[in-house]
């Protein structure tokens, strides 16, 4: 995460200004725009949410949750596969999109679903395996939020910054499994999410554990874009 | 030239009837048998109406004037989920997976003319046309509570004929123990069937003494109009002490067995559905409690009654068992 070198300065700078001022509110709208949909489906649509809305809105956020986790994870493999290291720039805000769906999603179940019924609250998460994993895969990410700034990045050390922030992939494991765990009997669509992650983790560790001996320039490259 | 002499016992062409009309006669009678009906059920829809979040139901006509006819005294006072949740908001696998899946696919099957055999341990097995088997019983109004497993609920007024009446008249042998059900397996109608997510054709049982309780009916409507096909055309039945998934749809086939039948769910995963399946909150379904639901329409959730609150009536049929293991 060193800083950005001296050559090719000023093509750089337009980027940097690009994506700044431009792609990233535009990023960051986008993100926004289930949330945003979900709310117009509430407020303004009669009957949008159907007959069960609460279900409907908790189940939503969770979809948006597990999607923007598998976003995120999306991220270093677009950036090697395609060559566009611009794209590790959005990483961040997308994995705190993640997690602000997963506190939506879990802050519906509370607040709304279980209307703050702590008893009913705590045994269904040590009953439920399914609320269990869910609870779980929750708390794993809470110290990638907390940890997600640049100053908590430099006082962890890059290193350590990065090892900890290998528990998404648990965390990703745990919130399919929750979402396979809940399904009665159609379980297609937790399917294609799991494999989904299947592949982002699969490639992972197949970059990781394969050396690949026609870049060996790679190390010595500077890394290519400062983290903001 | 053709000189036709008209015979005065000729019919005249105004006389006869429209091919579509003819065609269609079953459906015909039934809205007519089912809109005398509607007046009977006037004061119910005229509830819900009234409700306030209710929708009338979409072919309400002006509330009829007359006196109000009594009321089943098996129903209940709740108020009632309105037409629109109740007809867009259920299970019903055999139109995919989702809830609102049933209300998009299900205008695919045909739910006239319709035959349903009784058989089995029988001495009067037969294969009567729907019509005729609804024609052939009385006709009531039950508003009852519907618990589903998945810990929502509704109150719908159905319309339907007392099960045991139909038992009855079938003259089951003293061997028959149970009632096995099936609903129609043709995934051309049925395009969840395509897919292997249960084992189709759908099955259910009911021991005899929980099929001829008078709460069990076997519904044919509700909000006074033929049930929709979503909701499980043309001939469904209701059992409202247990969960949604025992009360099976668009039934084809009641047998009269001596063994405890199979049920589909239970086949799925045994663990979770039991053959009994009465509404309990004391017993968990393993994945999620059963302590409370989720009435649609309201958003706080309620505690859940034994029995679905019709313990009064169907606590003596299980007395002695074990609930727990016998869920």
């Amino acid at each position: 995460m060193a800083a950005a070198p001296a050559p090719a300065r000023k093509r750089r700078r337009v980027d940097d200004r690009f994506v700044r001022f431009v792609a990233k509110p535009l990023v960051f709208a986008l993100c926004l725009m289930p949330l945003a949909w979900i709310a117009w489906q509430a407020l303004a649509v009669p009957g949008g949410l159907g007959a069960n809305p609460i279900d409907t809105v908790n189940r939503f956020l969770g979809d948006w949750a597990l999607r923007f986790l598998l976003i995120s994870l999306a991220v270093s493999p677009v950036k090697e596969i395609a060559g566009l290291a611009v794209v590790m720039r959005f990483r961040r805000m997308l994995g705190l999109f993640a997690f602000f769906y997963v506190v939506l999603h879990l802050s519906s179940w509370i607040g709304l679903d279980q209307f703050f019924a702590w008893r009913h609250i705590w045994a269904d998460i040590v009953k439920r395996p399914y609320i269990t994993v869910g609870m779980l895969a929750f708390t794993l990410l809470v110290p990638l939020a907390v940890t997600s700034t640049s100053g908590m990045i430099k006082r962890l050390g890059a290193r350590a910054w990065k090892r900890l922030h290998m528990l998404v992939y648990p965390a990703a494991m745990l919130a399919c499994f929750h979402f396979l765990m809940l399904v009665k009997a159609d379980v297609r669509e937790p399917l294609v999410y799991a494999a989904l992650l299947a592949v982002l983790l699969g490639w992972r560790a197949v970059t990781r554990w394969l050396p690949r001996p026609a870049r060996p320039a790679e190390a010595a490259k500077p890394a290519p874009l400062r983290t903001p | 030239m053709l000189i036709r002499m008209r015979n005065s016992s000729d019919i005249s062409p105004s006389e006869i009837t429209p091919q579509s009309i003819y065609l269609d006669r079953r459906r015909f009678l039934a809205a007519g048998a089912l809109g005398a009906l509607g007046l009977a059920v006037g004061p119910g829809r005229t509830r819900a109406a009234d409700a306030p979040a209710a929708s009338p139901p979409a072919a309400a006509g002006t509330p009829p004037k007359l006196a109000p006819i009594a009321r089943s005294p098996l129903s209940t006072d709740d108020p009632q989920t309105p037409f629109e949740a109740v007809t867009r908001y259920n299970n019903f696998y055999e139109f995919g997976t989702d809830k609102e899946d049933p209300v998009r696919n299900a205008s695919k099957m045909h739910a006239r003319p319709w035959r349903v055999t009784i058989g089995g341990l029988c001495a009067k097995p037969g294969a009567y046309d729907v019509d005729d088997l609804i024609r052939a019983n009385r006709l009531e109004e039950r508003i009852y509570r519907l618990r589903c497993v998945e810990a929502w609920s509704m109150v719908i007024p159905w319309v339907g004929i007392p099960m045991a009446d139909v038992i009855r008249k079938a003259e089951p042998l003293g061997s028959a123990k149970f009632v096995a059900m099936r609903t129609l397996l043709d995934p051309q109608q049925m395009p969840g069937q395509r897919r292997g997510i249960l084992e189709w054709p759908y099955v259910e049982g009911l021991r005899l003494d929980e099929a001829t309780h008078p709460l069990t009916i076997l519904a044919v409507g509700l909000y006074g109009e033929v049930l929709p096909n979503q909701s499980g055309a043309p001939i469904r039945l209701i059992v409202p002490w247990k969960y949604g998934f025992k009360s099976i749809k668009s039934i084809v086939a009641l047998e009269f067995v001596e063994e405890m039948p199979p049920t589909s769910w239970n086949r799925q995963a045994p663990n979770e559905y039991g053959f009994y399946a009465n509404v309990n909150p004391a017993v968990d379904h393993p994945r999620w409690s059963q302590a409370r639901e989720r009435r649609i329409g309201e958003f706080f959730r309620r505690e859940t009654l034994p029995f679905n609150g019709y313990g009064e009536q169907v606590a003596s049929l299980y007395a002695g068992m074990d609930l727990a293991k016998w869920y």
